[in-house]
């Protein structure tokens, strides 16, 4: 790849969303949010549990319809009429607070499932790709496990090899240690350290303010539908400029848990 | 419940305060294995009582020796069984027929009734308005109806065969039942398994398909079963579209010989194969309520 193209590629964003409207009902979570993420860059999302942090985050995933507004990912709009879901999908990969293994199959059925089945890969050629993730992040020795005779954490563990196997180029995860034991939340924060550090583009909505100051290019406050501030962690976390992010953080500060 | 996790004798030491260990301590342990002892042979002597006086009862009624040599006679029951229970192949044919069927039919039905959006409601509405109707009318009128009405038409290649207006009556009633054990199964997956299969980029009849109905048919068995001993029973209904089973078999030898011992002999055949079938439902139901009751811990 000659180097005008390379550059060419990462000025366009990974991701952007640009007035995006939710409501369910009467009730209006999403109210114009403007987000853009560059390719390789770590974006936290927080704010005040019920804020809309998981809305937005299945709303990029198109496992919610939207409103109003536009979300571009790498250069194509998502949210247009005639687009493939499903092809989309198989670019996002989304792990939740309350992991969703499939419990009726193996560790390593759950990974290759979609591989085979969505990505049309031989079965053993999603196998050896699943293998390779399972070793990468301490799991091999589970791949014939069923998901109930797992640790949270290994569950969790398994959820996000589970979305790497579809070698997504966005990758968002929704408050994925809320469910855990505090033991053992360390061990899938250090995952998503090790796919910073490969340069996997995340949007990350989380409670753990300490991992958010510590992994984070940029941290996005999400308030009354909107992203009301961002910036970098050291900013937003010593010196938050807008009066409701200071009373949030305050609460954080007082819950200790930061 | 009784909460034995400890062996017979005394209780596994968890550990915890006494009055949180299962079984609890020792002592009220045996106090409990003596009440189960006193309260067996309580059922027991009560059953005998119960049971013997109802036998008096029978036994000593004025009617009595008519009844036996109607309905009991051993001369008849050694005369009809084996007939009754060559004819009886007919009935199990029907039903394994059948079964395959249904268990195809009434997952079509399911799916279509669980298909989200208003795209699909034409199929929706057809999938409930079946459901509806053959749930609403007698399977013995459905059977007699089809059994009659269409080859009655007339039309030129239209089978008579009354075998295969039975199983497509059969069939037709009980794929009604069944769509909806199948569905109650679905909807009881939660949704984000769905939404898990969707945000890998399956499509809604891939996530359907290997994520959603493994889940749901393994919930659905017990239940499913149950209707299957329905149907077992029901076989006897296509006698009166002139199928030759073992219903229609006992009939004409009770009316040639004016002697209903052959019903007892076929009631004698159903419960041979019906109970295992029961008794294998209800295990399969008591270790799911146990299994479910350990993971919901
Ligand atoms: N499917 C739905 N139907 C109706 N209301 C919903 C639905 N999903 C979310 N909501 C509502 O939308 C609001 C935002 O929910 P959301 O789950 O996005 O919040 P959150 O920021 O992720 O909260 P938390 O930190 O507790 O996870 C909440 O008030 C919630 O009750
Ligand atoms: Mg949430």
């Amino acid at each position: 790849m000659s180097a005008p193209v390379t550059a060419a590629v990462s000025a366009q964003p990974a991701l952007e969303i640009s007035g995006l409207w939710k409501s369910f009902g009467q009730l209006r979570v999403l109210q114009g949010v403007d987000l853009t993420v560059a390719e390789h860059e770590v974006v936290c999302l927080i704010g005040s549990s019920g804020c809309g942090k998981s809305t937005l985050l299945r709303c990029v995933n198109l496992l919610e319809p939207i409103d109003a507004g536009r979300i571009v990912v790498a250069g194509e709009e998502i949210t247009a009429r005639a687009v493939d879901v499903n092809r989309i999908r198989r670019r996002i990969g989304i792990v939740f607070q309350s992991f969703n293994l499939f419990p009726h199959m193996s560790v390593l059925r759950n990974v290759t499932l979609a591989p085979q089945k969505a990505a049309g890969k031989s079965k053993s050629q999603a196998e050896v790709e699943a293998t390779e993730l399972l070793e990468r992040f301490g799991l091999a020795d589970k791949r014939n496990e069923f998901p109930d005779r797992l640790s949270g954490g290994q569950q969790q563990r398994v959820a996000i090899v589970r979305a790497l196997a579809m070698a997504p180029d966005l990758l968002l995860f929704d408050e994925i240690t809320s469910a855990l034991d505090p033991e053992l939340v360390a061990e899938v924060l250090n995952v998503i350290r090790e796919l910073a550090r490969g340069g996997m583009t995340m949007v990350i909505a989380t409670h753990e303010m300490g991992f958010a100051r510590d992994i984070a290019n940029r941290v996005c406050f999400l308030d009354g539908g909107v992203i009301l501030e961002q910036g970098a962690p050291s900013d937003i976390f010593s010196h938050p400029r807008e009066a409701r992010t200071q009373q949030f953080l305050e609460r954080i500060i007082e819950a200790g848990r930061l | 419940m009784s909460g034995s996790l400890g062996g017979p004798h005394g209780p596994l030491d968890l550990g915890g305060p006494t009055h949180l260990r299962p079984g609890g301590p020792p002592l009220a342990r045996r106090r409990v294995d003596r009440a189960v002892i006193q309260s067996t042979s309580i059922a027991l002597v009560s059953s005998v009582i119960v049971f013997g006086l109802l036998g008096l009862v029978v036994v000593n009624a004025p009617g009595w020796p008519e009844v036996r040599n109607y309905f009991l006679n051993p001369q008849w029951f050694n005369y009809s069984l084996p007939k009754i229970v060559d004819a009886f192949g007919v009935n199990v044919r029907l039903f394994l027929i059948a079964e395959v069927l249904i268990l195809v039919l009434a997952m079509v039905i399911a799916v279509m009734r669980s298909l989200p959006g208003p795209v699909f409601f034409p199929l929706r509405l057809l999938a409930t308005i079946y459901a509806d109707i053959f749930r609403a009318i007698p399977g013995l009128l459905i059977i007699v109806l089809l059994g009659f009405g269409i080859p009655g038409l007339g039309i030129a290649g239209v089978p008579t065969d009354p075998f295969l207006y039975a199983i497509i009556a059969l069939t037709l009633v009980y794929s009604a039942y069944v769509s909806e054990v199948y569905r109650a199964g679905i909807e009881s997956i939660h949704p984000s398994q769905e939404a898990a299969a969707r945000s890998l980029g399956l499509n809604r009849f891939q996530a359907l398909r290997y994520v959603i109905l493994p889940q749901a048919v393994r919930r659905v068995i017990p239940p499913l079963l149950n209707d299957f001993i329905g149907l077992q029973k029901d076989t006897v209904l296509v006698s009166y579209v002139g199928v030759v089973e073992a219903f229609r078999e006992s009939s004409i030898i009770q009316a040639a010989h004016f002697n209903a011992t052959p019903y007892v002999a076929l009631a004698l055949v159903f419960l041979v194969v019906t109970i295992p079938m029961a008794r294998f439902t209800d295990w399969l139901v008591t270790r799911d309520r146990r299994r479910f009751l350990a993971s919901a811990r």
